[in-house]
């Protein structure tokens, strides 16, 4: 009844190729926009801050970038850990090396440097595909995570072997650092997830985009109409791991403060960020959102659920929710493979007709 | 017929040599799929390969497309002699392709399917695409107004945003040609453009072969089992059988060529 295309006529093809055709659709993004600028800095505090928002937001930028590459490219990596740990490390190194240089040019150029370390370690992709690919990202994990714990001169020769983030203001404002007030941490990740959205959007409704999906669903038809696969791969790859290294600086300089290579950017977090993918539905931008917010979200509300309304003991509650979050994940799996993303287009397309039967 | 073409019974001018296949061999280890082949194709004309199962049809045409590189021969393009080139740089170079197994992008819609056979018209650099608005946006309408003419032509407007996976066999087959076409190809290769399908499908399908033959000009090369359509629409016909060539000519020379017959109805030994 609400929610339908009739009558929303579309005069030319930019407007039929928008992101979202559907004016409710339109409005209800504005409208999550504006309480996203407008009204949760005001709400925001640290508790909200540190076990919600910011790596809600900080996920959803790594999953949009895992997505790329393995949702849209169809290139399986197993190594996002690894990239964020590069972007993490750069940004140290900006951080310590340039004090002067801005906080968000140090994000970016983070990212930079984690997509020429993408693009290298995407070279395999170019000869193996599939499980064996997979293999060849752990490998770049695993030589990461050892790189930036054997070599000094990535912490800058800390007795402690860990990296931490020195205060960075940016236009006054405290970012980076213990005194980082919480809306500052969540309104400097926001614009990052919208900013890279937007670019993840662009570039998968475009050209590019569709040579990627080519390469996923068929690569030697895409290669004969034209797709050159070196190009298309790498680019995913470079895409891809320009998002993953944000998320890493973001997640060591503005999330973590402090980080130990090993803990912070092992292969659980890998694993983690592939779960986030799978669940959110790859190939969609909505699913990298989704996925990032269920498996954030998930263990928080359990945890409210099981100490703060039934009053279980904390270890109790805190063993429990893995094998409950487990198994939310293969119950939901098994009913809708394609992800959150799946469920969501059907829920609108029945909403489409509702209230009528056809 | 001479060296710069001839007219077609039906009227059709034929034009000079688009492209021409010098003594083509190509081995796999010891087996020997095409033996010293040469054939020509010219511009305007629906020019048909046809043969037994595992003549070597379908490999002659992966060989145009740079999927194969053969070991002897040498394959002549626009008056040019190609040099071994990977199959992208032979979609720039013109040549389009259709697959005797349908080979589509079955997780995009039908318009994302024909979309990316315009890609090799398409410039526009990562960074002006991703912030889309400008230079990314013109690119996009302008192709877009070109595949939505092939979409007419085709006559598949009503499933523009279907995702391919979920379209019956015909109208896959369809997109699949739409996406070729979108290229817009010097030359049209079809692998089976009709195999699999009914009599009203075929029907269609002939009329659309012969349709983007006289609207476009498009040069045609293709594969077909269905000795009625091809003796129907082609203007000549290659014979091969066991990697080898054993008649060439307009489709009324094929049909009496006692070699062919021989190959198609089996010969007596004794």
């Amino acid at each position: 009844m609400l929610y339908r295309e009739a009558g929303d006529f579309k005069t030319s093809y930019a407007e039929d190729s928008q992101t979202f055709p559907i004016v409710i659709d339109r409005v209800g993004y504005y409208v999550v926009l504006a309480i996203a600028f407008g009204v949760i800095p005001f709400l925001i505090n640290d508790y909200w801050a540190n076990a919600v928002f910011v790596p809600l937001l900080i996920y959803a930028i790594a999953t949009l970038g895992l997505n790329i590459l393995t949702g849209y490219c169809g290139q399986v990596s197993l190594g996002t850990g690894g990239f964020m740990a590069v972007g993490a490390y750069a940004c140290y190194k900006l951080m310590t090396a340039f004090p002067e240089l801005n906080i968000f040019f140090c994000v970016l150029l983070a990212g930079g440097v984690t997509a020429g370390v993408g693009v290298l370690f995407g070279l395999p992709s170019l000869r193996i595909k599939g499980f064996y690919l997979a293999v060849a990202t752990l490998a770049a994990q695993f030589f990461l995570v050892w790189m930036f714990n054997k070599v000094p001169w990535f912490y800058n020769y800390s007795a402690s072997g860990q990296i931490n983030a020195p205060e960075r203001t940016l236009a006054g404002i405290v970012i980076t650092g213990p005194h980082t007030e919480a809306w500052a941490k969540y309104l400097f990740c926001l614009v990052f997830v919208v900013l890279l959205a937007w670019l993840a959007r662009n570039l998968t409704r475009g050209n590019f985009g569709r040579q990627w999906m080519a390469i996923r669903d068929m690569d030697i038809a895409a290669e004969i109409i034209g797709v050159n696969p070196l190009k298309a791969k790498l680019s995913a790859f470079a895409v891809s791991s320009f998002f993953i290294g944000i998320a890493g600086a973001l997640f060591f300089a503005v999330y973590l403060g402090a980080a130990e290579v090993g803990e912070a950017f092992g292969i659980q977090k890998s694993f983690l960020i592939l779960f986030m993918v799978i669940i959110g539905g790859l190939g969609s931008i909505f699913g990298s959102f989704a996925g990032a917010a269920f498996l954030v979200l998930m263990p928080v509300i359990l945890k409210n659920v099981l100490v703060g309304m039934l009053g279980w003991q904390t270890d109790i509650a805190a063993h429990l929710e893995f094998v409950i979050v487990g198994a939310l994940i293969v119950t939901f799996l098994i009913l809708e493979p394609h992800g959150l993303a799946q469920l969501w287009r059907i829920i609108k397309e029945k909403l489409r007709l509702w209230p009528f039967p056809h | 017929m001479t060296q710069d073409g001839y007219t077609t019974p039906d009227g059709r001018k034929i034009g000079s040599v688009v492209m021409e296949m010098k003594n083509i061999t190509l081995r796999f280890g010891g087996v020997v799929a095409i033996k010293d082949i040469s054939f020509d194709i010219r511009e305007g004309e629906i020019r048909a390969i046809i043969g037994p199962n595992g003549a070597g049809k379908s490999s002659m045409l992966n060989v145009i497309n740079g999927f194969y590189h053969p070991q002897e021969g040498e394959i002549w393009f626009h008056g040019a002699r190609r040099a071994p080139m990977k199959p992208y740089e032979v979609a720039y170079q013109g040549i389009a392709r259709t697959f005797q197994n349908i080979a589509l992008f079955k997780g995009m819609s039908t318009l994302d399917n024909i979309m990316t056979g315009r890609l090799t018209h398409m410039k526009a650099g990562i960074v002006a695409q991703a912030i889309w608005k400008g230079a990314a946006e013109r690119e996009e309408t302008a192709n877009r107004e070109a595949v939505e003419k092939i979409i007419d032509f085709l006559e598949i407007q009503h499933i523009r945003k279907t995702p391919v996976g979920r379209l019956p066999y015909g109208l896959q087959k369809r997109v699949e040609l739409a996406r070729a076409l979108a290229a817009e190809p010097k030359l049209l290769l079809l692998d089976e453009p009709m195999a699999g399908m009914n009599v009203e499908e075929k029907e269609d399908m002939s009329r659309f072969i012969l349709d983007v033959n006289d609207e476009f000009g498009t040069t045609i090369a293709l594969i077909e089992h269905d000795m009625g359509v091809v003796m129907d629409i082609s203007d000549r016909v290659v014979v091969m059988d066991y990697g080898k060539k054993i008649g060439d000519g307009t489709p009324d020379e094929v049909r009496n060529n006692q070699e062919v017959i021989d190959a198609y109805l089996g010969v007596a030994h004794d």
